[in-house]
């Protein structure tokens, strides 16, 4: 970007290179193109990208136009660590160790369908970022509920807002691919960019196999009004529904600390998937997130700052 | 240099004589043993692959799928439930025109289990637009292996390959196999150089999100590249025996075929089986030719009508079934003979492990001789050698 005026002003802390160019597709308000945007600007060019079925295939643009500007590989719905891997194997084949390989895929392609493939990448050590962007449901199908939709939401598939096999919240993806034996893990948020790219440089210097939970929300999923997509995602943050923290060397550590956290109230109400939880749903969501969000404050205590 | 091994053994010295760059494993019976030498021969580092132990068949395809986009040459074997689990990859490996190779240990699907040897697991890949090889003993194996790189690398063709070898039949047995020499491979067999890698100095999409107004032309170029594999898969077999002085018949290798009474259409191992059978016959003033089918796709139509120029009698062996009208070798044998007045019948047998035995072979070369004798046949589709309560098995 040329420095005018107004720009001068202002002391950048992220990259001004765009590698997303204009012309994506995909709907307003969308948190994944601003996401892999923030990516991008944090890998640089040297990055290869792979993704399978899901928004994620359809936002860079349909054939021959194209909206980013590094190598993109797309393939089937459950198999993006997998694919990850075959690359990454083959640019160490040839001696070219400095590409960073992502895996980008959604939600429902990470803890539901892909997530034999993701596990076996880990249990290789495949030295690659593995990047879920989360929109909390399968949204290229149309909205159905997947192992990500947090507890109480509406969808396709959960017209009542209620799994019908039971009430039950998100899969801990994060804490399942620590478990899994990752080097890094950590959770990052469209709202908070610089904190984005801090987190996805720290990742990039890492070796071995490091897997980012990266909030995005989806306007058109979450039927809300897509200018308060950003707004909706820091309230994630601020009353901890989605806390910003990391894993590394063993230890957890906040990446971005919420003094005193809001109630989750604030952040439901904005989205009319969450509109049909009357105020007894709306305290045991919130009697949720205090328990996994006071369950974090312990491990991150445990590992002593 | 002349060593005994088996079919498994020799697909995997081929992979290492092609110089493979990436290799993805996962077990399944009776393929396990490539996987297990490849995995020995890179851990000795008598091969200088990336070994990648996957989770999956799905994965190791995925896996091959990717390293080949950024210009690796890849392998992995599979069989059975294993090449099922892969078919959606199969399919995908098509569309991204990777030009993987794959040796299949055909094998029964379940249920019931059975590990043993047949070829329905590869007959149903038969639409992925994979080209497949089927192979009649372990030299040819290993010889066709080194053959396929060629042709799927060539970047008029750009398609994965199938290298068939029959589940423990050949996979288990041991048996005489000339080595070629590195060099003489070398010489054969450049490096893998596709013609759009995946390269972040000329960033591209590979396989993005494409609309109607485009993809049956993508399609079509498949079908041209098939088309097109037909004769490339000839030079490279003439290129082949110019160098390594081995040769397979192409497509279709007509075997005793000029002046017979009748002929029997077989791939795979049984082919060698129905040669012997032929031989004997042949001694007795039985006048019967054997015609392997090597390559079943591209689909030799053109080398089958041939057949009809030689002899009256057709009869096709399946070891597999198609549910329907007959099974799929037979039903495309009997398509590309429409309208030539050929004889037909099919024979179905040898699954799930059942021996192709001489008899087996004796009693379809018996009842093809009664039917151009008779001029028609008597059905259309014979399950041979089932335990019909007659005794006669
Ligand atoms: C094997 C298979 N099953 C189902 C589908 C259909 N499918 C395509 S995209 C998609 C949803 C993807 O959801 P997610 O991974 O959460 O990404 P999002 O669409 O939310 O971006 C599904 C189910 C598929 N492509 N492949
Ligand atoms: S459906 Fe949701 S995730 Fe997909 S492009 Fe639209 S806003 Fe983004």
């Amino acid at each position: 970007m040329e420095s005018t005026e107004s720009t001068k002003r202002y002391k950048f802390t992220i990259p001004q290179e765009e590698y997303i160019t204009p012309g994506h597709s995909a709907c307003p308000g969308c948190g994944e193109p601003l996401a892999m945007r923030y990516l991008l600007k944090a890998l640089g060019p040297n990055t290869v990208i792979n993704v399978p079925a899901g928004c994620c295939a359809v936002i860079p643009g349909v054939w021959p136009r194209y909206a980013v500007k590094v190598p993109f590989v797309d393939h089937a719905f459950e198999c993006t660590a997998a694919v990850s891997s075959g690359i990454k194997a083959a640019l160490e084949k040839k001696g070219m160790d400095d590409v960073t390989v992502v895996g980008w895929a959604g939600d429902g392609g990470t803890v539901d369908i892909g997530l034999q493939a993701l596990s076996g990448a880990v249990d290789r050590d495949t030295d690659f970022l593995y990047v879920m962007y989360d929109n909390e449901a399968y949204m290229n199908t149309g909205i159905q509920c997947s192992g990500a939709t947090p507890c109480g939401a509406w969808t396709t598939t959960t017209p009542g807002g209620k799994h019908i096999q039971q009430r039950r919240d998100k899969k801990k993806i994060l804490d399942m691919m620590i478990a899994n034996g990752i080097v890094y893990g950590a959770t990052v948020s469209v709202a908070y960019p610089d904190d984005f790219i801090r987190t996805i440089q720290k990742a990039k210097g890492i070796k071995g196999p490091k897997f980012i939970h990266a909030y995005s929300p989806c306007p058109s999923g979450w039927r809300m009004d897509p200018r308060k997509a950003i707004e909706v995602s820091r309230l994630a943050v601020r009353t901890g529904a989605f806390p910003l923290y990391e894993f590394h060397n063993g230890k957890y550590s906040f990446t971005k600390e919420i003094k005193k956290r809001k109630p989750v109230e604030e952040y439901l109400r904005l989205q009319g998937r969450f509109k049909h939880l009357t105020p007894a749903d709306v305290a045991e969501v919130q009697a949720l997130v205090d328990r996994e969000y006071e369950a974090l404050v312990a491990k991150v205590g445990a590992s002593g700052r | 240099m002349i060593e005994m091994m088996n079919a498994n053994y020799a697909a995997a010295r081929a992979a290492k004589l092609a110089r493979v760059d990436v290799t993805a494993v996962y077990p399944i019976t009776p393929q396990t043993s490539i996987s297990e030498k490849l995995a020995e021969m890179v851990q000795k580092g008598e091969m200088d692959a990336k070994f990648m132990m996957m989770e999956s068949e799905h994965s190791a395809m995925s896996a091959l799928i990717g390293a080949s986009y950024v210009g690796a040459r890849t392998f992995t074997a599979t069989s059975s439930h294993g090449l099922a689990l892969m078919h959606e990859m199969l399919m995908w490996a098509v569309g991204a025109r990777r030009p993987i190779v794959m040796p299949v240990a055909a094998r029964t699907i379940g249920g019931p289990w059975n590990i043993w040897g047949e070829h329905h697991d590869v007959i149903t890949e038969r639409d992925t637009g994979w080209l497949q090889i089927f192979c009649e003993n372990n030299q040819e194996v290993l010889d066709t292996v080194l053959m396929a790189y060629r042709v799927a690398e060539d970047p008029e063709v750009m398609l994965p390959i199938m290298v068939i070898e029959d589940g423990f039949i050949l996979s288990h047995t041991v048996d005489i196999v000339d080595v070629p020499e590195q060099e003489k491979v070398d010489r054969y067999l450049p490096p893998f150089k596709p013609e759009y890698p995946v390269d972040v100095k000329n960033p591209m999409r590979h396989g993005g999100l494409m609309m109607p107004d485009w993809w049956t032309e993508f399609r079509y170029l498949i079908y041209q590249s098939q088309e097109v594999a037909r004769t490339k898969l000839l030079e490279a077999e003439k290129e082949f025996e110019a160098i390594f002085g081995r040769s397979y018949g192409g497509m279709m290798e007509y075997y005793k075929c000029d002046d017979a009474d009748a002929v029997l259409v077989v791939a795979g191992s049984a082919a060698g089986t129905a040669k012997e059978v032929a031989d004997r016959y042949r001694a007795e003033g039985k006048k019967v030719g054997v015609a392997k089918l090597r390559v079943f796709r591209p689909f030799p139509a053109e080398e089958v009508r041939r057949l009809a120029d030689m002899t009256t009698t057709i009869g096709v062996f399946d070891r597999s079934y198609t549910y329907g009208d007959g099974g799929a070798m037979f039903n495309e044998v009997r398509s590309a003979l429409q309208s030539t007045g050929s004889v037909m019948k099919d024979y179905v047998g040898g699954l799930g492990g059942r021996d192709v035995t001489v008899k087996f072979i004796e009693w379809i070369f018996d009842d093809l001789l009664r039917i151009a004798e008779a001029g028609k046949a008597d059905r259309t589709v014979e399950w041979v050698g089932l335990k019909d309560g007659t005794g006669r098995w």
